[in-house]
């Protein structure tokens, strides 16, 4: 699924990485907890969260993922921003929750964890 | 070649919102010098987990990268309150982090079971009082 299509489906705003909406991306994970994505993420492209803050970032770019999708209207600050275009990310504003953006990547395509066919 | 490239970095404690920024500059490094991805992959998660440990429960440290032919090693050494029980801390889910850093999206006992899982080697010394050091390699 190219991130245009993501941004399309969630009504997102692109926070950063414009540039970048082209990029197509094969599967996701939605979760609040860092530790778990650090521990058990593998090949996703794409982080959707409720949680901001710098160390959203950094995980998604330890984890070579290269979109972050920021859920529930919340609103990153100027140095989430920064760090995430320094590093080429692009960022996703939705207002609809973590549980309804997951549902609506699912059913139209976009895979969980083991499921990416290669 | 038989020098090894060495990289030190500052870890600050009590500020995780610049936690990380030592892994983040490995990485970049690490591309730079044309590693395969999935070792540039291994040697970050299992750093960025070290170094967010030496922020969140040992006031910051100093953390080293030496770059051989033949493995990446990662030096973490703080002086923090040290590990009672590191058998105990190794457990998955075992954690005495904060209700605050668990607000902040960790704290749920992952970080030294990850580090062992990405990496080949890995030994932790730790003196209560004293600190914690822990050496990890990643074999090339
Ligand atoms: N550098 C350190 N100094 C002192 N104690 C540490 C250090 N690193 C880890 N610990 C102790 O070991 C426990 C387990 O660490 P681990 O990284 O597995 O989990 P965590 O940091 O609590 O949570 P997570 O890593 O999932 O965010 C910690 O809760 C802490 O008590
Ligand atoms: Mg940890």
């Amino acid at each position: 699924m190219k991130i245009s299509k993501m941004q399309e489906l969630l009504e997102a705003k692109v926070l950063c990485g414009e540039e970048f909406l082209g990029r197509h991306v094969y599967s996701a994970c939605g979760c609040d907890l860092m530790s778990d994505v650090l521990a058990f993420a593998k090949d996703q492209a794409v982080l959707l969260t409720g949680l901001v803050n710098t160390q959203v970032v950094r995980t998604a770019l330890m984890m070579d993922m290269n979109c972050i999708v920021f859920v529930r209207s919340k609103k990153p600050g100027d140095d989430i921003i920064k760090l995430a275009e320094e590093h080429e990310l692009v960022i996703l504003s939705t207002d609809k929750p973590l549980y309804v953006s997951c549902g609506l990547l699912y059913t139209n395509g976009l895979a969980g964890s083991k499921e990416v066919k290669k | 070649m038989s020098d090894n490239l060495i990289f030190r970095f500052e870890v600050l404690g009590n500020d995780f919102t610049s936690a990380g920024q030592a892994s983040v500059q490995v990485k970049k490094n690490l591309r730079q010098l044309g590693f395969d991805s999935e070792i540039i992959r291994r040697v970050s998660i299992a750093m960025y987990e070290g170094e967010i440990n030496m922020v969140i429960h040992a006031g910051g440290g100093v953390a080293e990268v030496i770059v051989s032919e033949e493995y990446i090693e990662i030096i973490l050494e703080d002086t923090g309150p040290g590990i009672k029980d590191i058998e105990q801390a190794m457990q998955a889910g075992y954690s005495t982090a904060s209700d605050t850093i668990r607000s902040l999206g960790f704290g749920a006992g992952m970080g030294l079971p990850n580090m062992k899982k990405n990496t080949d080697t890995m030994e932790i010394t730790s003196t209560i009082g004293v600190g914690t050091r822990i050496v990890m390699r990643v074999l090339l």
